[in-house]
């Protein structure tokens, strides 16, 4: 398993932190899967032997987390808050304007494997609903087009 | 701590502060609803079923995770109280299949009885529940997540008690799930102990699933008949066609020196009893095939072949080979039958471990001998070779939860880094094979510490060692058969110098304790006792053949030379055990008791078909020396216990067998008229003794009883209570004779693992199916951690 | 980035070096930064215990304890290491304030949680941020190394003698890892299930050290109260409720945003002059005000002081400042189900009434608000909300039974409405396509 020399260095720091070795988990994996796009089995099995868990520990935690999958997404995983700031506000619309958009529905992925969507819960950022978070990029105060611009900027940007 | 004094619905309670408030209340008698208490596992406070009031707190507070402090006043049942329940299994029902009909826990769950006892029936969710379908994790586990009300017992079993973590939770919320191991199935030991714990029908056996209901079984406590710890197990049986069915095996009675534990061996690896090949007709060879044939005629033909070899070429010729399984009553038994019917010490049984030797060390302090109780409580252990997770499962479960409950120190001597290092507070690894120097180190030879040194445990470590084990007061040694003669003296020396150490000596069946205990040696009677110091044995039996007789390897070696013309094995295989070849038993009249055609069995002149242990009643004695009962489960109709069988052919003999088993009104002596040698003219000492303990006269020659009667009286170390054994509790034995010094080569180890079981363990289909669904797992340590 | 509002009724403490770069340390240091923590290095860790008590700060994570009181009960003695544990988590609906403070200020945070690791004499610190603010924790670990190569964090701070460590910890995605005692279960590398207490994290808290636990405004308070004395922070607001708090306005607003009032500011106030009233010519229906675990205030029920005692007299909480504004066209059984589908996903799923209780509630307010409900299950919602209330492990399952109770009681005519017209009577929640523009 090869990890970037980014990872490497601030797993070992970040190691250092803590006086149990597992503590470096559940960020751990979040930056894992930001490299590989998901947790896969060989993921999984490294970190594990790594940190002195059982694979079992690391996928009861994995499976806690909701940001954490085992499965690939999109390149551009499209994250629209429904929850009740944004719901006043359109959050709904906002999500099935992307479904639309993108012809996909919630934990779906596009068939050209850049845009997955997500109906996810608030992402801290009420007062500026609603909100959408795309990998970890904020998008506020949204409108149709908005969002209609903001995808295509990232059907842009993936596409090059 | 202090004993407090708290009210429980205005009783008043004393109890050690800092006891959990849902123990004081069942010390109190208050028995208060739980479903994710489970006593000496972790706190979870996650049913909420144990809400209970406490005075000054505006909360209900849950009993489970409550500590008690003076003057606390608890009220556990009010209109607050009952609703809270009532609400609580009115929740978990919106979720739950009411398939209570099929399902295997129906008439024995925990949900039933709360729904019952809060009036939680009546539904008031009308939306659909959620499903998923059953899994099969492995060949003993199912689960079905719709059942499962997540109380966390399986996991923490699992883990806290077994040291396996094979089980986890995955997902959250309502998804949450019982997750096993290998994502959709399960590698791990398949003790159950997980199913046994579930209090509803998540988790079932593979073993046991939809074949019956609870309340259809007949439940009988017994001991198991895989390895040497002697965990009590409960038989469920049910009336078969071919005789009476054992169809699940568990330990609802929590009673025995198992406790909460089995094994997979001692809760499912039941089913040999009725294995397909079963021998249930007695067959002679005829024509070089073994034909079947009626019972009398079999009996008839050994019988009269044993009397025509001992009265024409004398007992010396015959040799018999004991069982490490058959009951105490039936080695005793066995080996009074050879020396008395066929005039011969030319008895042996496959030997595990080094009893004679441990009896010569311990030099008549039987009190220096650990009951397996005791390894759960002693203040420190010491354990010399052997692995006791995969070869003494109950002894491994003893040492990790007295470990991890009562922080008892281990100390661990092994050439392999066996699993329990992983609870060992000192873990010293000598060289391979070396464990014996280890000892010898321990005794004092200086000059040993540097063959022990290893790259983990140099040479001041294992003086580190020594130190820590001197200053340990209450020590519990207990060693494999790696330490065997004068090694073993040596170690119960080092052993003698520390304040109240005791002793475990490991053996591998069953009943190997017994078989040794019982006199199952060419030149040691019952109790270890030389044959030159049998006066006891001799007053009540009569005259003994005097001349040691022939160990197993001897006896095997003279057979092909026309040295023995007759061989009964009992209950035992040699030939798929040990290094025997077969040729040189093919002069030898050659009788087999077993249950299956087994290699020794293939080459017999006759084979008797015998009752297994959960077929017949008597005693077997655990590798610590705890007595234990055996009780009659199964029966197969054409099968005869080993004891039956031994009796009559004593009679086919032409053999009195009032002098093999004391039975009548009178007894042997009285019935013999005798009246000789210091005692005479003394009435029957039996029917005194018998008298004197409050016991009947035992009436058939088939009742084991009768022998244990004499057991107690005659064999040193076994004057145990009757009426606690016949109660179904433990009773230690101690090993009192004076033993002797045997060749250390006569030891040969089973080698047993979890799943394996000698020759009965091929004959279940449950283990043989767990070997193949773990294929491609590496050996060793089961799980990871 | 989050846009930044103002009010002349703000007083800006937590709030005042929002917008001015203040993400640079020499910025912070020039706008008073590190300057409370040589103050405190100075003082007796009693004296700025009692400092902290009298200023009447109270948790701004939702609970509102009192912060100097939750320092004190750390024992001065413990036989395993302390620790300070900042709960950045950030994860209420309605709630978006340690946000602002981690993208504007991050300094606060870390000065803050330096007073309070001296005052309980731990060693150690950490500052927990949710997964989803990657860009905080950024900002964060830049503000961390910036402190670290000013030697202001390590070995002998200040030529104080006294070391101290703050690291920066990430979730991945939780609501329930907010809660204290999950939120250490989390750090530790494990599922966010919560502990049992007591003991209590000070007592017992992380890798079974006691540990002081305090939301990322708590602690980025902390410093102006060293600097500005407790008296004059209890000044600010009404007995027992000291300073200011940053409130997130939400919901159907003119203008949104998150505005520092002072404690016990008018609720009504604060809707109609702060957050500028509902757009269009719509009246109010409700307020949520204190996150979405708090219960609903109805129209009339809104002029109230916006402080933990007085919300609490009107059976409601302040939360964790989330202050979000229903309009006429808000269906309440929306709302609710939205709620509810929140707890429904973020139960961490350990004790039985949360976990089966939010999704049958789930389950029973979908159907009702798609038309198939039946009117015992109005009654049904109530009593199955009320078997959740304070019979939970933690307290996620009175956060979703409250609001649930509140919304039926207070709005029973609606779901009635629901019944009688078979489906919901309200046009769907509609985009707000002219957003006002903001900053
Ligand atoms: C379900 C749940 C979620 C919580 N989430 C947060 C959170 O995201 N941030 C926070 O500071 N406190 C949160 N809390 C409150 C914390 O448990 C804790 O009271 C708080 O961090 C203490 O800090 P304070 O005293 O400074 O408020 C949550 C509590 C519960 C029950
Ligand atoms: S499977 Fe059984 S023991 Fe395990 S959590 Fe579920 S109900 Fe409890
Ligand atoms: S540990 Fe031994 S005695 Fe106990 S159940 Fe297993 S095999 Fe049987
Ligand atoms: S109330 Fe229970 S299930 Fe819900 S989050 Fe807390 S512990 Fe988990
Ligand atoms: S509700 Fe959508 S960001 Fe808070
Ligand atoms: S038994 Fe107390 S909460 Fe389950």
């Amino acid at each position: 398993m090869k990890f970037s020399p980014q990872f490497e260095q601030r797993f070992e720091e970040m190691v250092s932190h803590y006086p149990t070795r597992r503590s470096v988990l559940v960020p751990t994996l979040l930056y894992a899967q930001d490299e590989t796009g998901y947790l896969s089995d060989e993921v999984i099995r490294e970190l594990a032997e790594r940190l002195e868990l059982t694979e079992l520990e690391v996928r009861n935690v994995i499976s806690y987390y909701s940001m954490l999958t085992t499965r690939p997404r999109g390149k551009y995983h499209v994250q629209v808050c429904t929850n009740i700031a944004c719901l006043l506000r359109g959050g709904e619309e906002i999500f099935e304007h992307c479904r639309q958009t993108l012809g996909i529905g919630g934990g779906e992925t596009t068939s050209d494997g850049l845009f997955s969507l997500a109906e996810v819960e608030c992402i801290g950022a009420c007062s500026w609903a609603p909100a959408v978070q795309v990998n970890y990029d904020f998008h506020e105060n949204l409108t149709r087009e908005e969002m209609d611009k903001i995808l295509g900027h990232y059907k842009k940007k993936g596409t090059q | 701590m202090a004993d407090v004094n708290i009210t429980i619905d205005s009783k008043p309670v004393r109890a050690p502060g800092g006891t959990l408030l849902i123990e004081a209340c069942k010390k109190a008698g208050i028995e208060v609803p739980s479903f994710c208490y489970y006593p000496n596992l972790s706190l979870q406070g996650a049913c909420r079923m144990c809400l209970v009031k406490i005075e000054k707190m505006p909360k209900l507070q849950t009993a489970c995770t409550t500590m008690i402090t003076e003057g606390m006043t608890v009220t556990t049942d009010s209109p607050e109280i009952h609703q809270a329940r009532k609400g609580m299994v009115e929740l978990l029902l919106g979720n739950h299949p009411l398939d209570c009909p099929v399902c295997d826990a129906g008439g024995e769950c925990e949900l039933q009885d709360m729904t019952f006892s809060y009036g939680a029936a009546e539904s008031k969710f009308i939306d659909i529940k959620n499903h998923r379908d059953e899994q099969q994790w492995s060949p003993v586990v199912y689960f079905d997540r719709p059942r499962c009300i997540l109380c966390y017992r399986c996991v923490r079993i699992c883990g806290e008690g077994m040291d396996v973590w094979a089980l986890g939770v995955e997902n959250r919320g309502v998804n949450s799930i019982i997750a096993p191991n290998r994502q959709d199935h399960l590698e791990c030991e398949e003790c159950g102990m997980c199913i046994d714990i579930c209090p509803v029908g998540a988790l079932t056996s593979g073993a046991y699933r939809y074949k019956t209901r609870p309340w259809e079984m007949k439940h009988v406590d017994t001991t198991c008949t895989h390895c040497a710890d002697g965990c009590k197990t409960t038989l469920g049986v049910r009336r078969a066609p071919a005789g009476m069915e054992i169809v699940r095996g568990d330990n609802r009675d929590k009673s025995g020196i198992n406790g909460d534990f089995l094994c997979i061996k001692g809760r499912y690896a039941f089913d040999f009893a009725h294995h397909q090949q079963r021998i249930k007709q007695p067959l002679i060879r005829k024509n070089a095939r073994l034909t079947p044939a009626s019972w009398e005629e079999a009996l008839d033909l050994v019988g009269k072949r044993f009397a025509q070899v001992r009265d024409q070429e004398g007992g010396t010729r015959i040799g018999v080979i004991g069982s490490n399984r058959t009951t105490n009553e039936e080695n005793y038994l066995l080996q009074k039958f050879a020396r008395l019917v066929l005039k011969t010490n030319n008895v042996d049984h496959h030997r595990t471990a080094d009893f004679p030797a441990f009896a010569a060390a311990l030099a008549g302090r039987g009190d220096r001998t650990a009951t397996m109780r005791e390894v759960y409580h002693a203040s420190a252990i010491l354990l010399i070779g052997n692995d006791p997770t995969n070869r003494h499962p109950l002894l491994a479960w003893q040492i990790r939860n007295n470990v991890r409950l009562h922080r008892s120190r281990l100390y661990v001597i092994n050439s392999e880094p066996i699993k329990l290092r992983r609870q060992a507070s000192f873990f010293a690894q000598p060289p391979a094979g070396s464990e014996a120097r280890a000892v010898e180190f321990l005794a004092g030879e200086e000059g040993a510490a540097d063959a022990l040194a290893t790259s983990s445990t140099p040479a001041q470590r294992w003086r580190d060692l020594r130190e820590k084990l001197r200053s340990e007061q209450n020590l519990i040694i207990i060693f494999g058969s790696e330490i065997r003669g004068r090694d073993l003296e040596k170690l119960v020396k080092f052993g003698s110098t520390l304040a109240q150490a005791k002793f475990v000596c490991l053996s591998d069946y069953a009943n190997s304790r017994g078989a040794a205990d019982m006199g199952l040696y060419p030149d040691l009677l019952p109790g270890y006792l030389p044959l030159n110091q049998g006066t006891k044995f001799r007053d009540d039996w009569g005259e003994l053949p005097a001349a040691t007789g022939l160990d197993l390897g001897e006896m095997i070696g003279i057979a092909n030379e026309g040295g023995l013309r007759a061989l009964y094995v009992v209950g035992s295989n040699p030939l798929g055990r040990l290094p025997i070849d077969p040729f040189l038993l093919s002069k030898t009249f050659i009788v087999v008791q077993d249950m299956f055609p087994t290699e020794t069995a293939a080459i017999a002149d006759v084979v008797l078909p015998a009752a297994n242990a959960y077929e017949k009643s008597g005693t077997f004695t655990n590798t610590c020396g705890d007595l234990q009962l055996v009780r009659k489960a199964g029966e197969i109709t054409g099968t005869k216990p080993d004891f039956e069988i031994i009796v009559r052919l004593a009679s086919a003999a032409g053999f009195d067998i009032r002098k093999l088993v004391p039975f009548g009104k009178r007894g042997t002596h009285a019935d013999m008229g005798q009246s000789r040698g210091a005692q005479a003219g003394e009435a029957d000492r039996h029917a005194v003794w018998l008298e004197a303990h409050g016991l009947e006269p035992k009436l058939s020659p088939f009742d084991p009883m009768a022998i244990l009667d004499e057991i107690e009286r005659l064999v040193p170390g076994y004057e145990v209570s009757r009426s606690n054994l016949l109660a179904g509790n433990d009773q230690h034995t101690t090993v009192e004779g004076p033993g002797m010094w045997h060749d250390p080569a006569l030891i040969i180890p089973a080698r047993d693992d979890l799943f394996t079981s000698g020759t009965l363990g091929r004959y279940s289909r449950l283990l043989n199916s767990v070997i193949e669904h773990r294929q491609g797992v590496p050996a060793g340590e089961v799980v990871a951690g | 980035m989050a846009f930044l509002v103002s009010h002349p009724d703000e007083v800006k403490i937590v709030s005042q070096r929002f917008g001015l770069g203040a993400i640079s340390i020499d910025r912070y240091l020039e706008l008073n930064g590190y300057k409370a923590i040589q103050k405190t290095l100075a003082m007796e860790p009693d004296t700025i215990i009692n400092e902290i008590k009298n200023s009447g700060l109270r948790g701004r994570g939702g609970a509102g304890f009192n912060t100097g009181l939750k320092w004190s009960f750390v024992p001065k003695q413990a036989p395993k290491p302390k620790y300070v544990l900042c709960n950045g988590d950030e994860s209420e609906p309605g709630t978006c304030k340690d946000r602002l403070i981690f993208e504007h200020d991050p300094h606060a945070v870390i000065e803050g949680a330096m007073i309070a690791a001296f005052a309980v004499g731990a060693h150690t610190a950490y500052i927990y941020i949710r997964g989803e603010y990657r860009y905080l924790s950024l900002i964060m670990q830049k503000a961390l190394a910036d402190a670290y190569a000013r030697g202001f964090l390590g070995k002998n701070i200040f030529g104080s003698g006294y070391d101290l460590d703050i690291y920066w910890h990430g979730g991945a995605g939780a609501y329930e890892v907010g809660e204290e005692s999950a939120l250490m279960e989390s750090l530790e590398g494990k599922r966010g299930i919560p502990r049992i207490r007591p003991p209590f994290p000070a007592v017992v808290g992380l890798w079974g050290g006691p540990t002081v636990i305090n939301n990322a405004e708590t602690l980025a308070s902390i410093p102006h109260i060293i600097l500005g004395g407790a008296d004059w922070y209890a000044s600010l607001g009404p007995p027992k409720n000291g300073g200011t708090r940053l409130f997130c306005l939400s919901g159907h607003l003119e203008r949104p945003g998150v505005y520092e009032l002072p404690m016990g500011y008018n609720l009504k106030k604060m809707i109609f002059e702060v957050g500028g009233g509902i757009p269009g010519s719509r009246k109010l229906k409700a307020v949520v005000p204190g996150g979405s675990s708090t219960p609903c205030l109805t129209a009339d029920e809104i002029d109230v002081p916006m402080d933990f005692d007085s919300l609490m007299k009107r059976g409601s909480m302040l939360g964790s400042g989330g202050v979000i504004a229903l309009d006429e066209s808000t269906c309440i059984v929306q709302f609710a189900l939205r709620t509810m589908k929140f707890y429904q996903h973020e139960s961490c799923g350990w004790c039985i009434p949360c976990r089966e209780g939010t999704d049958w509630l789930k389950k029973t307010l979908a159907r009702f608000h798609a038309g198939g409900g039946i009117r015992k299950d109005i009654d049904n919602m109530l009593y199955l909300s009320e078997n959740m209330l304070g019979r939970t492990f933690c307290p996620l399952g009175d956060a979703a039974a409250m609001p649930t109770i509140a919304f039926v009681k207070k709005f029973r005519s609606e779901f009635e409405a629901h019944l009688e017209a078979r489906g919901c009577p309200f046009e769907k929640a509609g985009v707000v396509e002219q957003l006002p523009v903001l900053a």
